[in-house]
């Protein structure tokens, strides 16, 4: 057995008093314990298992679940380029490459000096506003060479964060057209009192009435849930606010949390009076961290307001306080059951169903999850009641629904459109032209030709969490695919087989393809990957992984054809290419130390 | 009793059972191989999975249902197992003939069983350093399912949670409960539940290998099917 | 049995059969089909194998190849038999996943080299060859159907001798082989 650990340094044991030496605060106490050297040392994983009282294996099988943990050092700049699609069509590449130069570092390492290390991440959520970054935690937007190389030297002279220009962390909006919602003016507590005034039953009935259904893309909905987490059997229970907006192209809930925190927070009190539940917790992904303290400062608000604490708005028994829970880079949390656990401090694998939250979530409390879209929503309905909401939208899909659009259009950002709306309509109106395709619902959503333009916004034709990205006629499908494959191999929390292996060999495919290996044989297993996906994966990750590549064999097949070299059969990988460390040791290059790397040319 | 029809064949069910522990019990067999009757279901291997009223389920994981149509031994089941056990095959190193637990091995024996002739896809043959830092047991991650079934013994029986995963995706791994990261630095004993556990050939006990001549392992006389039915009734 | 009509006169298939990076152990289980090899050249004739001394494999039938591919001539070969065999079967472990000669694939292949002929005990000077006679190694050992297409897979090492006498007598009679009782293993 180990010898027991030193006593953790007086920055750590704070942390872990912070918390109260709560081990389903494990996750909370590792990102806070990594932001003492920048990186988790191995000791520091033992102290924090010894204070925990928990198995060091298992503090370790959380560390190494989260991108945003390290278990070896990073810079003490730490780069971070955002990589989605639209991402991409913006350069992030090239800007990555240009930072490494000037800086002289090679991405994935760190510099010698430690100065820096440079890396890719999952999108950040700021598609209308690329090419992104994240240095240290905090977010960067419209990078372009000028910015690159202002940043460069502010790293070379080693300048603290908060010495930078403070234009850098500007993160803007977009909102460029508003319905229901952004148009909403509300006196922080009035929903509330509305609410509360036709008390719980009468809410409920009021949240029935509206056909409000989940904003996540599930659609389900939400008076339901409510009503079923109230009738649950159980104290102490619970709502949580899932702000893991980790879709791909998705970016509506940075800027409700940014602009309406009080409508997301109000619904989250308004669901804790339907449903009787007692705490609260906004679970915001890492990536979204910066918005931390201004989130902190409104809740601190509301509690000085009596809006959220003991006895709201002076009702007596109706308790409820709201916690921030950060993620740390796992799309996978996103995934509500994932979620559970993350918050309660381990790795984010999604549980198996049943029970669902409503009876057995955080801590096996029944527990209400529910979009950040959705709660603000609820606002709408406490003040102008579920009838006057369900009269929006369509027949299946009441209400409005927010979109955040990039890609190929002239005025990027956030759209507020009642559900029914055209994607022709969208497209018009954010100055889109040439359109090839679009995708609706981010990585795991659908892909549209120009052909189904005249398709709807809508539970009943496209639904969608919110992510619409655009691609004009410059746009090559199959990369826009394979970007997407990429995405999901890195976020496979790597629990079932299917997705674990399933999505690493769909990656594989699909850079046979691309790296000049591609054969019509590898378009057959493609789909035979693609179904096995669909059908077996534990998650709406994995099933939803084959989704782009579904989508564009159909629509855009010819992108995938004209990268094949043979209509047979062709090695994965270069075969002339697998002798050159053989060549170098035996100093050869006479023609038998060579391959034809396609067996055509040979002949 | 309730019942559902397991491939047109009436399956007896109590409230709470799963589709597999009802089918084993009746005389059905279902394939798994993280499942474990001693332990809560797990649902990752995926190899029990069933169409069951139309649905992609795993029936480990899923309450049986009055009067739902299960598909299981059908060629469409059959062919995705074969997948799966595929994708197992690939991702990790899968050497049959050096491997110590051949013959005693459920991922070999349900590829005999689902005749698996070859890995299909490409070998992803990752580096995974084995651990021979304990006097009595070897640990050879080369042949990791990530079952999970060594975590669970060893936290929820044996009480010393030995094992843990770690890392995400195609990066997870199985690590043991020590700062040095080998088992010999654990108070992990030959003699825990754990040490027994596992179906592939990761936790081996050191001594005398191959003692079983082939022709008398588990699964040289009888097949994975024959030998978990028989499991079943004692 | 007459032929039917129309279809080509009945004549003796050709097989080839080689062994890439394998110990011809799948080769010496071929042998032990004993008694039946006489049944067996009634259907078939060799073409390139080790059985006949023929260098070059000509236009075939069913091929049958043991091991992986761990150099270049084993690319050449394997190429070539593709070519020729209207049918190609991967036989035993190491043709089917690589087998033994893969378990290097998780050191690179300097430090391979460099330890079996520099430093290992008792080697002094110790040179790589570079006699352009020999073929260089691949980084990696593959199994075949990484290589080329493959049409079938007889796994096991080596398969049994009756193993591999079904799945010929199965391929000839125009059935899909299938290994079953007991026949599949792969150890």
């Amino acid at each position: 057995m180990s010898a027991l650990p030193p006593n953790p340094a007086a920055p750590l044991q704070a942390i872990l008093r912070r918390h109260g030496h709560d081990p389903s605060a494990l996750l909370q106490i590792l990102i806070e314990a990594q932001d003492i050297d920048g990186w988790l040392p191995a000791p520091a994983l033992t102290q924090i298992a010894a204070a925990l009282g928990l198995p060091r294996a298992r503090v370790e099988g959380v560390a190494g679940f989260y991108s945003f943990l390290y278990d070896r050092p990073v810079g003490r700049y730490r780069v971070l380029f955002s990589d989605n699609i639209t991402d991409r069509m913006l350069g992030n590449r090239a800007l990555l490459d240009a930072l490494c130069r000037k800086l002289w570092v090679e991405p994935d390492k760190v510099s010698e000096d430690g100065l820096v290390s440079i890396a890719t991440t999952s999108c950040t959520g700021l598609c209308d506003q690329g090419p992104a970054m994240l240095i240290n935690g905090r977010a960067i937007g419209q990078l372009n060479h000028r910015r690159i190389n202002e940043i460069a030297e502010l790293i070379r002279q080693q300048r603290p964060l908060d010495q930078w220009p403070a234009e850098y962390f500007h993160i803007d909006d977009n909102i460029r057209r508003r319905d229901a919602l952004l148009q909403l003016d509300m006196l922080p507590g009035a929903a509330l009192a509305a609410a509360v005034a036709r008390g719980r039953e009468g809410w409920l009935a009021e949240m029935q009435a509206s056909n409000l259904r989940g904003r996540g893309g599930a659609g389900f909905a939400t008076a339901v849930k409510w009503a079923s987490a109230r009738n649950a059997a159980g104290t102490r229970k619970v709502v949580v606010c899932n702000a893991d907006e980790g879709e791909p192209g998705t970016f509506k809930d940075r800027v409700l949390l940014n602009t309406c925190a009080d409508l997301v927070f109000e619904g989250m009190t308004l669901a804790a009076w339907a449903a009787g539940a007692d705490s609260g917790f906004l679970y915001l992904r890492g990536e979204y961290r910066y918005l931390r303290p201004q989130l902190e400062a409104v809740l601190a608000r509301r509690r000085t307001a009596g809006l959220l604490g003991k006895g709201i708005l002076g009702e007596a028994g109706f308790d409820f306080d709201i916690t921030i829970h950060l993620g740390a880079g796992a799309y996978v949390c996103g995934e509500e059951t994932a979620l559970l656990e993350s918050l309660e401090g381990k790795r984010g694998t999604p549980r198996i169903r049943p029970p669902f939250p409503v009876t057995h979530g955080y801590l096996g409390r029944p527990t209400v999850v529910n979009n950040v879209e959705t709660l603000a929503k609820t606002c709408l309905i406490a003040l102008e009641g579920g009838a006057a909401f369900a009269a929006t939208g369509t027949a299946q899909s009441a209400g409005t629904k927010l979109l955040s659009i990039s890609g190929d259009c002239a005025a990027p950002g956030i759209y507020e459109y009642p559900f029914g709306v055209s994607i022709a309509r969208i497209l018009e109106d954010c100055g889109a032209s040439d359109t090839q395709a679009v995708q609706v619902g981010g990585a795991a959503g659908i892909c549209l030709a120009a052909y189904e333009f005249q398709r709807r916004i809508a539970y009943e034709d496209v639904p969608t969490a919110g992510a619409f990205m655009i691609f004009d006629g410059s746009r090559d499908l199959f990369e826009v695919a394979r970007a997407f494959v990429h995405f999901f191999a890195h976020e496979s929390c790597g629990f079932c087989t299917p997705c674990r292996v399933g999505t690493a060999l769909l990656r594989g495919f699909m850079d046979k393809l691309n790296d000049g290996h591609g054969a019509k044989a590898d378009l057959a297993d493609i789909d035979w990957l693609d179904r096995l996906l669909k059908n077996a994966s534990h998650c709406g990750l994995g099933s939803a992984a084959p989704n782009p590549v579904i989508d564009t064999l159909q629509k855009f097949r010819p992108a995938y054809e004209r990268r094949l070299v043979s209509l047979d059969f062709e090695p994965a990988f270069d075969l002339d290419a697998a002798l050159a460390e053989a060549r170098q040791l035996t100093a050869r290059d006479d023609p038998g130390a060579h391959l034809q790397t396609h067996e055509e040319d040979g002949r | 009793m309730k019942q559902f029809l397991l491939d047109g064949q009436p399956v007896p069910f109590e409230d709470g059972q799963s589709i597999l522990e009802a089918a084993r019990q009746a005389g059905h067999y279902i394939p798994s191989l993280c499942w474990h009757k001693d332990f809560p279901a797990h649902g990752s291997c995926k190899l029990c999975i069933v169409k069951a009223a139309g649905r992609h389920v795993s029936a480990c994981a899923t309450p049986a249902k009055e009067g739902w149509e299960v598909e299981s031994a059908t060629p469409e089941m059959n062919g995705e197992r074969r997948a799966l056990l595929q994708m197992l095959f690939v991702e990790g190193n899968h050497f049959c003939p050096s491997c110590e637990k051949s013959g005693n091995c459920e991922l070999q024996a349900l590829g005999y069983e689902y005749e698996m002739l070859t890995s299909r896809f490409r070998h992803f043959y990752p580096d995974r350093p084995v651990d021979a830092s304990h006097p009595d047991v070897l640990l050879d991650f080369n042949r990791c399912i990530f079952c999970e079934l060594c975590v669970r013994a060893s936290r929820d029986v044996d009480g010393k949670a030995v094992f843990a995963l770690t890392g995400r995706g195609i990066n997870k791994h199985l690590v043991v409960n020590a700062e040095s990261g080998r088992l010999g630095d654990t108070d992990f004993s030959k003699d825990d539940l754990a040490a027994r556990i596992c179906p592939v050939g990761v936790i081996l006990r050191k001594g005398p290998g191959f003692a079983v001549p082939i022709g008398e392992r588990t699964y040289d006389g009888q097949s994975i099917r024959e030998q978990k039915l028989k499991e079943e009734e004692s | 049995m007459s032929p039917a009509p129309g279809s080509p006169p009945a004549r003796k298939l050709r097989v080839p059969t080689t062994s890439l990076a394998g110990c011809f152990g799948c080769h010496m289980s071929f042998l032990d089909i004993d008694e039946h090899l006489f049944e067996l050249v009634e259907l078939i004739e060799f073409d390139r194998s080790p059985l006949t001394d023929i260098k070059e494999v000509g236009p075939c039938d069913i091929g049958l190849i043991e091991g992986g591919v761990c150099n270049a001539e084993n690319v050449h070969v394997l190429r070539a038999f593709r070519r020729q065999c209207k049918t190609l079967i991967a036989l035993g472990a190491c043709a089917v996943n690589g087998g033994l000669p893969a378990q290097r694939n998780h050191l690179s292949l300097s430090e391979c080299l460099r330890e079996v002929y520099q430093f290992r005990p008792g080697i002094e000077n110790g040179q790589i060859p570079n006699d352009p006679e020999l073929p260089l190694p691949l980084d990696k050992v593959r199994p075949i159907h990484e290589v080329v297409r493959i049409d079938y897979f007889l796994p096991g090492c080596p398969p049994s001798g009756p193993a591999i006498w079904k799945f010929l007598t199965d391929l000839i009679a125009g059935r899909t082989p299938r290994l079953s009782d007991g026949l599949l293993h792969y150890d």
